[in-house]
């Protein structure tokens, strides 16, 4: 298979995310950007786990690096996504909580409109 | 061009094509189910890479779990149905970063790797992944374990306006 077609969707989609996030201004709609732009790196982690490890195809690794796998490459990209789709879903978890939060104090879900100097009583009371 | 080469292409062009209309929606509820597509389409493409375990685990977690919470969130805001006017800053800064980094990032790729054919490989199975979880990446999967938790605590304290409330009185 041709790696490069991969390559290209995950960078591709990364720069959709880039241009949700910059773009939206509802923060629900930015969240899910920030999915786009995990899921493209997730995809370029998978997709260089085939060709990095058909690249090494018969190296011996590490012995620290891969001690299971007796010297042959594990599916180590398969690995980190894994780990990033953990993280992004406990990254969405806060990120909704603070959402929610927020709109409950505010009755707005507009990041333009989040006053970073209101005063702190009166958020408050006002949730 | 293999089969392989034609599966690849075809979910591509569906991941980026809702990708974009994710993006792009003046619908939020729209936006999530594109966003559902894009996902699954990503998913196909993991098992044709020959990630079996990422790719249901990407079903399960995202279009099972994250997406749903999106969805969730987007009634618990009382999100209007219809098309929504004022979701959208101006096009082109955005659109300058977006295009500058996906454009870069896809020329710096197709340089780096051109029309290169790699052996298919064989199927990280289950087992295989749990090997080298358990095996080389205890200590991440074990922090990661932490991580969760304190999201999960952190998310709880966040939604509570008790705890809040009895912060601010006192």
């Amino acid at each position: 298979m041709h790696v490069v077609i991969p390559y290209v969707v995950g960078a591709l989609l990364f720069g959709l995310g880039v241009y949700g996030v910059l773009r939206r201004r509802n923060a629900i709609l930015v969240l899910m950007a920030v999915e786009l732009m995990l899921n493209a790196v997730n995809l370029i982690l998978v997709t260089a786990d085939v060709s990095v490890r058909s690249a090494l195809s018969g190296v011996l690794v590490e012995s620290w690096a891969a001690p299971a796998a007796q010297g042959v490459a594990g599916p180590t990209g398969g690995v980190f996504a894994l780990f990033v789709i953990v993280l992004a879903a406990a990254e969405v978890g806060v990120g909704l909580a603070i959402v929610l939060q927020f709109y409950r104090m505010r009755q707005a879900v507009i990041t333009d409109e989040v006053r970073l100097d209101a005063d702190a009583d009166e958020e408050r009371v006002a949730g | 061009m293999t089969v392989a080469d034609v599966l690849l292409l075809a979910l591509g062009v569906v991941a980026v094509g809702s990708g974009a209309l994710v993006v792009t929606s003046s619908h939020l509820v729209r936006s999530g189910f594109y966003l559902v597509v894009s996902l699954g389409a990503l998913a196909g493409l993991y098992l044709v890479l020959g990630a079996e375990l990422v790719a249901w685990v990407q079903i399960l977690v995202y279009i099972g779990a994250v997406v749903v919470l999106l969805l969730f969130a987007v009634m618990l805001t009382r999100a209007p149905i219809g098309p929504s006017a004022d979701l959208d800053r101006p096009a082109l800064p955005a659109a300058l970063v977006g295009a500058g980094a996906g454009l870069g990032l896809s020329a710096l790729f197709a340089d780096a790797f051109r029309w290169v054919r790699y052996p298919a490989p064989d199927p990280a199975t289950a087992e295989r992944m749990g090997e080298e979880i358990f095996g080389a990446w205890v200590l991440p999967f074990e922090v990661l374990s932490i991580l969760l938790l304190s999201a999960l605590v952190g998310a709880i304290i966040l939604s509570r306006p008790d705890l809040a409330a009895r912060e601010g009185s006192s």
